[in-house]
């Protein structure tokens, strides 16, 4: 079986991915970044899907679409969210957002 | 079909209680247009059931209760139920235990049909047919509609609600409701502008709720409920003008209220009894039965009785609780007129005359001689006529004749004269309602609100004419006039008296009859003719409006023509229509006119209104009874204090009762509660001081303190984290999600 392959690439995307979510300022590679780690996740869900049986199969690619469709509407908000702060600070460094400092 | 579902009656007239009380106040007429619609609506249906029962055919045949018995003796011989021995009190009892089982079968079958378990005691007695040689032909009488439901079960006791409708339930259904509509009609030009005119109309209502009910029932238990609702709105009633007059409305309210439930007391024993004797039923037509074929014991049966003619004694306001109905007079008249023509007073005549089984049976009313029942109407009747002589407020001379009257129809009731009593029953409703109706009128257009015939009246007789024409009718009707209704239904009550062998009592009811045509005389003496006095000779009398005269024609109207029902040449249809299996199965005696009574009866009439017009017009006067040392002086005191009877109660029983309970209240009240109160206070006070000191400031304070503080330091710490910066949330939460993630592997 070629599973274990698999599982060591995506969690080696899931480490880049949140190396880059914790680590960036940049708020698009923040976002490019959490899309690693969600197709990270999707590698997992195929693979394991095929795992368990390839008439199995269908569940784990069925599964990673709806996480495909999802993280599309995610970066659609969080591109806007960014857009928006572009526009208003003319900056998109996340380290100078902290208006919710308590 | 009315009759089947004569429960439609008494609850319109609730409805209407509860639609006036809701929605009254915000209505033009103030809630008195659903009093006068329900009431409509009931009468309406009254004559429509009377009507119906008229046409039933009268195909149920009806044994008296000696052949019953002599059948059932038949039986026995050959038969193996061993209830023939009824001195020995265990069979008795089992044997009627066995009977009302029997009796509530038959019940159930026949319920679909419409009819009643009396079939299955005529057929029982079919076989002694031949036996019977008292000489009663029974003549077949109409089936009653009974109606039945489940009402509540406790163990193996089922009591069902019902409805019995007969001819005596018709009777007082149409009585009551034409009645209390006149009275409706009345109180509504009568109270007009009154504070608590809506109250009046629901109270009306409500109280014409009860005596439906307790018309209707079939049941001992609905007949309670009637009866108890009667004394509840009486007491509103009575109690209207609570506010004027000092306390002394209030206090004639609270008179009525509890005077009828010393003996209400009785009705609760009474009722008790019976259910237990009958074989645990309510069910009045079957305690009847079990009571008239022997199957109660004499004593349990004197017992209950005795229980309730104390009750009746109270309700209808017989010697020696008579005396809350002529206080009662503080209500407005109307309900004067209603409580004393349609309901409540006649609700203990009713009761005796339902549950006339009980009654026949346990004080042996066929036998002749003397008994309690008589007894107590007799005295009734003589007491209370000789106190309307004496009275100046013509409010109570009405009352102490409904007294007299109420004794003339308990008498009947005591001598065996059925269907006399409650004749007389339904002609007085007629004509004493026409009389405190009239006093209404005269006191609200003519004396200006007094009811003072000596003081305030006189010569009325051209100011206000219909109100004095009625007036006179019914006094005549009263009296014993022929052909009016009193005449016919008086004659019938001495009639049965003289030949159910009861002379004494017969004698009691021609004096009666007389001193009754006196009083009456005497007072439409001082109300209509002679000089005006007081308020009518200075308030410009004038005639009521259409309003309070149309009532009053209608019952003079009926006080000419109502005795002709019961008249021997149109066939004494009422007794044909009232009759029922009680009756014929107590064989009760039916007596021919009698040409030599009715001479007698007529010639006493006339002798007392001789009498009283020869006193007042005529000046024969025996000098003045007021100032009297004399024998005649003494009556005449010991009648204006009522046989001291008000002294005796108020003074001997009520302060006998109230003061040692005063002063051991005072005594508790200073010892004891006073005490317990200082004590309480004193502990109250050094409990507080603890609490205040030890646990509130010390305690509770220190902890709400305490936990502000945690709470800010908390937060200033929690500060630091929350820092604003997203990605250094994601790292906490990352580490989190570690911390748990080598956990959840270590574990």
């Amino acid at each position: 079986m070629y599973l274990m392959q698999f599982l060591v690439l995506a969690a080696f995307l899931f480490c880049v991915g949140v190396y880059g979510v914790l680590v960036r300022k940049n708020a698009v590679l923040v976002l490019m970044s959490i899309e690693l780690i969600l197709n990270s996740v999707n590698i997992n869900l195929v693979a394991l899907g095929v795992y368990r049986g390839y008439d199995q199969a269908i569940v784990g690619q069925v599964f990673s679409l709806f996480v495909i469709a999802v993280a599309a509407a995610e970066v659609g908000i969080g591109l806007a969210i960014v857009l928006l702060i572009y526009r208003n600070r003319a900056s998109i460094d996340l380290s100078e957002v902290d208006l919710m400092k308590g | 079909m009315v009759l089947q579902n004569i429960w439609v009656i008494p609850a319109i007239t609730a409805s209407s209680f509860v639609l006036i009380l809701l929605f009254g106040r915000r209505l033009p007429n103030k809630g008195a247009e659903f009093g006068l619609m329900a009431l409509t609506m009931t009468f309406a249906l009254a004559s429509i059931g009377a009507a119906q029962w008229v046409g039933r055919p009268a195909d149920l045949e009806v044994e008296p209760a000696s052949t019953i018995k002599s059948a059932e003796a038949h039986d026995e011989e050959g038969g193996d139920e061993d209830h023939g021995n009824k001195s020995d009190k265990g069979h008795a009892g089992e044997g009627a235990k066995e009977h009302a089982g029997e009796g509530a079968k038959e019940h159930a079958e026949e319920q679909d049909e419409g009819g009643h378990g009396a079939e299955g005691t005529v057929a029982e007695a079919g076989e002694g047919d031949e036996d019977h040689g008292g000489g009663h032909e029974a003549e077949p009488i109409r089936r009653p509609v009974d109606r039945r439901w489940a009402w509540f079960q406790t163990g193996d006791v089922k009591v069902q609600a019902g409805t019995h409708a007969d001819g005596l339930a018709m009777a007082m259904l149409f009585v009551v409701s034409l009645i209390s509509l006149l009275v409706h009609v009345f109180s509504f030009s009568y109270m007009h502008g009154d504070e608590r005119f809506t109250h009046y109309y629901a109270a009306l209502s409500l109280f014409t709720t009860g005596m439906f009910v307790l018309v209707t029932a079939s049941n001992t238990l609905q007949a309670l409920f009637g009866w108890e609702l009667m004394g509840l709105c009486s007491f509103m009633l009575i109690g209207h003008w609570w506010d004027r007059d000092g306390n002394k409305n209030s206090s004639a309210a609270l008179k009525a209220f509890f005077t009828t439930r010393t003996g209400d007391v009785g009705l609760l024993v009474g009722i008790s009894i019976l259910f237990f004797a009958a074989g645990q039923t309510f069910d009045i037509e079957t305690t009847n039965r079990a009571a008239l074929t022997g199957q109660i014991g004499s004593g349990v049966l004197l017992a209950a009785a005795a229980a309730l003619l104390v009750a009746v004694i109270g309700k209808s306001a017989q010697f020696p609780l008579h005396t809350w109905l002529p206080d009662a007079m503080a209500g407005p008249t109307p309900v004067s007129a209603l409580i004393h023509a349609a309901t409540m007073v006649v609700a203990g005549v009713y009761l005796v005359a339902r549950l006339y089984g009980v009654f026949w049976v346990a004080f042996d009313i066929g036998g002749g001689g003397i008994n309690p029942v008589a007894v107590v109407g007799a005295v009734t009747i003589l007491i209370a006529a000789a106190l309307a002589f004496v009275q100046a407020d013509i409010k109570k001379v009405l009352a102490y004749s409904t007294v007299s009257q109420l004794g003339f129809m308990i008498m009947a009731l005591g001598v065996g004269a059925w269907t006399a009593g409650i004749f007389h029953l339904f002609t007085h409703a007629f004509f004493k309602a026409c009389l405190f109706l009239g006093a209404g009128s005269i006191s609200h257009s003519g004396s200006h609100h007094s009811f003072d015939m000596v003081k305030d009246m006189g010569g009325l007789k051209d100011k206000m004419p219909w109100t004095f024409r009625t007036f006179l009718v019914a006094t005549a009707a009263l009296a014993g006039v022929p052909p009016l209704a009193g005449f016919w239904s008086k004659d019938e009550i001495l009639l049965g008296a003289g030949k159910n062998g009861y002379g004494l009592f017969m004698v009691v009811g021609l004096i009666g009859a007389f001193m009754t045509a006196a009083y009456m005389t005497r007072c439409v003496y001082l109300t209509f003719f002679g000089e005006p006095r007081g308020a009518a000779a200075h308030h410009h009398p004038h005639e009521s409006p259409p309003l309070i005269v149309v009532p009053l024609q209608v019952l003079a109207v009926l006080s000419v023509f109502a005795g002709l029902l019961n008249a021997p040449f149109f066939g004494e249809l009422f007794g044909k229509w009232t009759s029922n299996s009680t009756v014929l199965g107590a064989g009760i005696a039916h007596h021919e006119f009698s040409l030599v009574a009715a001479a007698l009866s007529i010639a006493v009439a006339f002798g007392g209104i001789a009498t009283g017009y020869a006193y007042y017009w005529k000046g024969f006067r025996v000098g003045s009874l007021r100032h009297d040392r004399g024998p005649t002086g003494m009556l005449y005191r010991l009648l204006v204090r009522k046989y001291y009877l008000d002294d005796l109660y108020e003074g001997f029983i009520v302060r006998g009762i109230r003061e040692p309970v005063a002063r051991a209240a005072y005594w508790t009240n200073q010892k004891v509660i006073d005490a317990v109160v200082n004590g309480a206070g004193i502990a109250a006070r050094g409990i507080a001081r603890f609490v205040y000191e030890i646990i509130d400031q010390r305690g509770i304070d220190a902890a709400v303190n305490g936990a502000g503080i945690a709470s800010s330091e908390t937060g200033g710490l929690l500060r630091y984290i929350q820092t604003g910066r997203v990605q250094q949330y994601a790292a906490l939460m990352l580490g989190a999600a570690g911390v748990f993630a080598l956990a959840l592997a270590l574990l």
